[in-house]
């Protein structure tokens, strides 16, 4: 099997202006719904209390919010979780009650409406714990941007660096977006998925670049055009299929991972697809517009002709 | 050209070895079991015990599949929960026959159904975290603020008494929030105070103002000594959960000091969380009382007369009775510390207790009078009391400083002071992050991560088959080592697989194949461009080589960056995230190259490999399809 027969480099820098714009568009409407509707964060972030509760037969979410208000809880949240039968109710943190018994008034009320109640959760956070896991949040996403930079600055040079950067933050931010705009539920889990997928969509462009590099010193010939339609075009199935490989993996959970992994497997499936879009089609031109160059990345080149770590040193040739 | 030297064959065989044998113990799955552990730091398990467990069980006619002493831990494994309940209360009545003074805890819990051997070798199946084996977690806020402010006032106490004890004249020593001022009307007592406080209260820094006609003086405790004291709370805190938590008969909880004033609490396998919370919050007191020396309490003592009227009959560690006066003279709010020591003069293993001001002086009054009689010192916990110890009171004790000593060991004078310590918390807290999960989520839990990672498995490996061929195949081997390594190494490491961890193992597989996509599409572009089969795939690998780890590097950033952020959840997927990585380096190139090798570098004059299509642009015929 082949799926990638193709006769010529595709001249993906003539649309480079086109695609960045489609990109820069994509980013401002995530922006723009970051900031007008935000990210409908977890319990974990907002501090509250979060229960699961089962009942025999489909939930009648109505009756469930009328039990609860009776009890004068504010702002609370029911909704069904992953089947009928599985209710998820948030609540805020309440002044007046101390943390445990809040979820354990419920289950009372609840267990008095409906004997068939039974908790399969609880979650209770502190106000002050979510202030620290939104501040620790961006304390990691600062490292990997700072570490993932000076990295490939080292390995590569500063262009690439910032080039790689911009496109995979773009990737965030559109993650980002897309949980602002569905106002689907930004929780730890998902932070993990987003920053995992930085890591990951970086590969893609470090891909490119090492081809990008191998091919100047190969080509003499190229201009720098060319040769990142070259770099592209060379890597495409690859990176095609390895995504699609992930992909399938990430597929896979979310069939079978149930409702707690649901928001982690979509946060990767889209930061998956964009990863390739950007990696492809926004890194390579920004690091064209950053005007690199063959002699940028010669000199780089010329000690790292034995690595090593590498393991096929001692095979027999 | 393509061939390893024994020696990397020699590695790939241990490896597979080693990783087999140490995840083997998830294969055998977990049986119920009844765990036995002392509820007191002053209970000892030992071979006598074990065979009251085995004795018990054989009187009640369960049959045990196996019955171990490990340490700390006695644990019967049964075949099914019937027999596991049944044996829990056959061992419960002959371990502990007074229920409300058990001397064991006896707990339900599961145990790996691996063969001995496996145990001896210490490998054991992956600690499940709570979210896929159901149970509670806290996390408790340790209020400092309060326990330096605690501190201040016993402090505040002792430099009235040594100020007293000095002739030095103020006019008032109070403690404000953590600092503690006095005031004096001249200079020279100031002076003299300062001296002393210097000299005597090595803790403090202080400063000096006029105020008004007066002169004050705020002694602040140092940062090193507040971060010590600090320290000692969140320490005496844990100590005092650890005790409490032994009562609920968990049979593995978890309690670890989390940054610097946090407290973790996991209990596996609790459902009740309102009882948890009620332990944990509960507060035991200390009692002092007098020992009651009447002849009628002697005779009772020795169990030959009634306990006289206003007294208690309480037992003594050794076993003797002693007869306690019902009247109290000091509580466990009056005791500021408890440290084990030695006697100055007799070099004795010696109590050290720090009294406040109002229970010094207290103390010294009683112990003016009652030179030559025994004091008592009594734990009340759930309003059961134990008689720690019950020494003579040789001589007026001022100060506030007591010391208890003769007739006892190093061993037993820190025990004592344990449990002196361990009766209080040092400072108030507050549970600031509750779990819970039930254990019909857990079970659930974990089919969801299986089912995940099998079926994620399957469709990559199929995938891989059909379209690289035997190269394919020979991917999907690695990734299947990949997985077998990655459940050796935290099976081998006992970090907590969690939910999130396993969603971790199913992308870090997704992702460890990108090696070898990348070295098979490597060796297929060689071929393409007309290299014989033996160099395409020695140039695949190669060229390959630095891209994997450039790739690899940057998710690692970002997996390390997880790791020292994240908290719960997160750290739970980033440790398997960041493990699977360093495996799949491994697995995916080490290995691999190891199986091409072994298939094709022995083969001369090879003509065509098993990697699939490779197309040409040039002509539309094929090369080399196997």
């Amino acid at each position: 099997m082949e799926f990638f027969k193709i006769r010529r480099d595709i001249p993906f820098m003539r649309h480079a202006l086109v695609f960045n714009l489609i990109s820069l568009a994509t980013f401002l409407a995530a922006v723009f719904f970051l900031f007008s509707r935000g990210l409908h964060l977890s319990v974990e972030f907002t501090g509250g209390t979060l229960m699961e509760v089962s009942y025999s037969q489909p939930a009648d979410l109505n009756s469930i919010r009328a039990t609860v208000a009776k009890l004068g809880m504010t702002d609370v949240q029911v909704q069904n979780f992953g089947t009928a039968q599985d209710v998820l109710i948030r609540m805020p943190v309440q002044k007046g009650s101390s943390s445990g018994q809040q979820s354990e008034q419920v289950l009372a009320a609840l267990k008095a409406d409906n004997a068939t109640a039974s908790l399969r959760r609880t979650e209770f956070v502190g106000p002050q714990v979510g202030d620290e896991l939104a501040a620790d949040g961006l304390k990691a996403l600062a490292f990997v941007v700072v570490g993932i930079m000076l990295y490939l600055a080292i390995r590569f040079e500063w262009k690439f660096a910032v080039a790689a950067i911009i496109a995979n933050l773009h990737d965030v931010i559109i993650i980002l977006g897309f949980f602002a705009f569905f106002q689907w539920e930004f929780s730890l889990p998902v932070l993990a998925a987003v920053l995992a997928v930085l890591g990951y969509s970086v590969n893609e462009s470090v891909v490119i670049f090492d081809r990008i590099r191998e091919n100047f010193r190969r080509y003499r010939k190229m201009n720098t055009v060319e040769i990142i339609d070259n770099a592209i075009t060379s890597t495409i199935s690859r990176t095609i299929i390895t995504h699609g490989s992930t992909q399938l993996m990430v597929l896979s959970m979310l069939l079978f991972g149930g409702a707690t992994l649901h928001y982690f497997a979509l946060a990767l499936t889209i930061g998956i697809l964009f990863g390739i879009y950007s990696s492809v089609f926004v890194a390579a031109a920004i690091a064209m517009w950053l005007g690199i160059a063959r002699e940028d990345l010669i000199k780089a080149t010329a000690k790292k002709e034995e690595d090593p770590n590498d393991p096929n040193a001692g095979a027999t040739v | 050209m393509n061939r390893y030297p024994v020696w990397k064959y020699a590695i790939i065989l241990v490896a597979l070895l080693v990783s087999g044998l140490y995840a083997l113990p998830n294969v055998f799955g977990e049986a119920p079991a009844v765990q036995v552990s002392a509820a007191k730091a002053t209970m000892k398990l030992d071979a006598s015990a074990l065979a009251r467990v085995e004795d018990a069980l054989k009187a009640a006619g369960i049959a045990a599949d196996a019955v171990t002493l490990d340490g700390t831990s006695i644990k019967a494994r049964f075949s099914n929960t019937d027999a596991q309940l049944k044996a829990k209360d056959a061992i419960q009545k002959a371990l502990n026959p007074d229920a409300a003074d058990a001397g064991y805890v006896v707990a339900l819990n599961l145990l790996s159904r691996s063969p001995a051997w496996l145990t001896a070798l210490h490998a054991s199946p992956m600690y499940l975290g709570l979210d896929l084996r159901g149970g509670v977690h806290f996390m408790l806020q340790v209020d400092m603020q309060a326990a330096l402010s605690k501190k201040a006032e016993s402090l505040a106490g002792d430099i009235r008494s040594v100020l007293r004890e000095k002739n030095v004249r103020h006019s008032g020593i109070s403690r404000n929030g953590q600092t503690i001022e006095i005031r004096f009307r001249d200079t020279q007592a100031l002076e003299a105070a300062r001296r002393v406080v210097a000299d005597q209260f090595g803790d403090l820094t202080t400063v000096e103002s006029p105020d008004g006609t007066e002169f004050k003086m705020v002694a602040s405790i140092k940062p090193v000594a507040a971060k010590s004291v600090q320290d000692q709370a969140l320490k005496q805190n844990i100590t005092t959960l650890h005790n409490r938590i032994n009562e609920l008969g968990v049979a593995e909880p978890v309690i670890q000091q989390q940054g610097q004033d946090r407290i973790v609490v996991q209990l596996p396998g609790v459902q009740d969380t309102a009882k948890a919370k009620d332990i944990l919050g509960r507060t035991a007191t200390l009692e002092i009382r007098m020992v009651e020396e009447s002849a009628e309490a002697r005779a009772a003592e020795t169990g030959t007369g009634p306990v006289p009227f206003g007294s208690e009959r309480y037992l003594e560690r050794n076993g003797q009775a002693v007869i306690v006066k019902k009247q109290v003279i000091l509580t466990g709010d009056n005791l500021t510390d408890a440290q084990p020591g030695f006697d100055n003069q007799t070099q004795e293993a010696a109590v050290h207790l720090t009294l406040d001001a109002k229970g010094a002086r207290i103390f010294r009054d009683v112990t003016r009078e009652s030179i030559g009689k025994r004091m008592a010192i009594l734990l009340f916990e759930k309003g059961k009391g134990e008689l720690v110890t019950a020494p003579v009171i040789r001589s007026e004790i001022g100060g506030g400083r007591v010391q208890i000593s003769g007739r006892m060991t190093t061993v037993e004078a820190a025990d004592t002071a344990l449990l002196l310590r361990a009766g209080s918390l040092a400072a108030p807290m507050e549970i600031i992050e509750e779990r819970t999960i039930g254990p019909s989520l857990g079970a659930e839990n974990i089919a969801k991560g299986f089912n995940s990672v099998t079926w994620g498995f399957v469709a990559v490996a199929i995938f891989m088959c059909a379209y690289y061929m035997l190269f394919g195949v020979i991917s999907s081997i690695a990734l299947a080592f990949n997985l077998l390594l990655l459940v050796a190494v935290l099976s081998m490491l006992q970090a907590t697989l969690t939910l999130p961890g396993m969603a971790a193992m199913a992308l870090v597989l997704g992702m460890a194949i990108d090696a070898n996509v990348l070295i098979n599409e490597r060796v297929r572009e060689e071929l393409r461009n007309g290299a014989s089969p033996q160099a395409a795939i020695h140039a695949g690998y190669d060229r390959a080589w630095a891209t994997i780890i450039d790739s690899n590097v940057t998710t690692l950033i970002a997996g390390l960056a997880l790791l020292a952020f994240g908290s719960g959840p997160v750290r739970g997927f980033a440790v398997v995230h960041c493990l699977g990585i360093l495996t799949s380096m491994f697995s995916g190139v080490f290995f691999s190259r190891g199986v091409v090798n072994l298939w094709y570098g022995r083969q001369k004059k090879l003509k065509s490999v098993s990697i699939g299509t490779v197309w040409r642009p040039d002509s539309s015929n094929q090369v080399a399809t196997n």
